[in-house]
């Protein structure tokens, strides 16, 4: 067998294994139109992932991402300010990926991800304590338990709580 | 003066100094320049260093992310996201694009002093950070 087809070959057992881990539709909707098919925009990771994590546009309706890009030199309790161009970028890109999925669709509190109804409900298994440990520190600290938040990925299987 | 005009003096400073490098590939030692050329004063190390460690009568000094001696990584105070070591010997990152290190600078003064940094401060600052071995 040459080269060419065992890595033809391959491909398809890779298709094959995948496919048949991949668990059904139903079984991750919910957090899937939350946070899975966009890939952040370079300037988002540059400009947004130098503070926190780059949290998925979908977590958030257009109308919170359209109030918190309006008021970066006022972003909670700090200076974030951008230059036009950065910004006029980066509210085309947050608008067209907000979140639209019916948990998402209202705005939350100070327009803040963790006061969300769906945020609050999934997390309400944590201890109060947990949520004060040092290397935990802010519920904004998402990559501090969501050991790979940082690729977008928020699933429970990949949650480690520090101690 | 506004922030844009003084992004270009910089460039402009950055450039005059460090010809023929492009403006994204300054140096440490460019954008000290340039500041102290913008300030007319010879960069203190020191007063960098008493800036960058104290509080300027509000919640944070540029120590409470960066660490007192930022030569390993600091932590967001707010958000605990982990920030990359500043002092440049450390992180080659770190003041060789002027427009960045003018939006951190005029970002973070503001956290910390309620102000923008005068170039003085931030030659002093810079001067401080490359003594950092």
């Amino acid at each position: 067998m040459n080269l060419r087809s065992l890595c033809h070959r391959r491909s398809w057992i890779v298709v094959a294994v995948v496919a048949s881990l991949v668990p059904s539709h139903a079984a991750f909707a919910a957090s899937d139109q939350r946070t899975a098919g966009v890939v952040p925009l370079a300037r988002y990771k540059q400009e947004c992932a130098a503070c926190h994590v780059a949290f998925p546009p979908g977590m958030l309706p257009a109308d919170s991402w359209r109030r918190v890009m309006g008021d970066l030199p006022h972003h909670y309790g700090t200076d974030a300010s951008l230059d036009e161009a950065a910004v006029s970028e980066l509210v085309s890109w947050l608008g067209a990926n907000a979140g639209t999925y019916k948990r998402v669709r209202e705005a939350p509190p100070e327009d803040r991800i963790t006061r969300s109804a769906w945020f609050v409900r999934k997390h309400d298994e944590v201890p109060a304590a947990v949520w004060k440990r040092p290397a935990v520190k802010s519920a904004a600290n998402c990559a501090a338990c969501h050991t790979q938040a940082d690729q977008g990925d928020f699933n429970e299987h990949a949650v480690r709580i520090p101690r | 003066m506004t922030c844009s005009s003084l992004v270009r003096h910089v460039c402009a400073a950055v450039m005059a100094a460090a010809l023929p490098i492009a403006v994204h590939a300054a140096t440490p030692a460019d954008l000290q320049a340039a500041y102290g050329a913008l300030s007319g004063a010879t960069a203190a190390p020191d007063r960098g260093q008493q800036l960058f460690t104290s509080r300027h009568g509000r919640e944070w000094s540029c120590s409470s992310c960066h660490g007192a001696v930022p030569t390993q990584a600091g932590r967001h105070s707010s958000t605990g996201k982990s920030i990359a070591p500043l002092a440049p010997a450390f992180n080659p990152e770190r003041f060789v694009d002027a427009a960045k290190t003018e939006k951190w600078f005029r970002r973070n003064c503001n956290d910390v002093m309620g102000r923008e940094c005068s170039a003085a401060e931030k030659t002093d600052v810079i001067a401080w950070l490359r003594t950092l071995k």
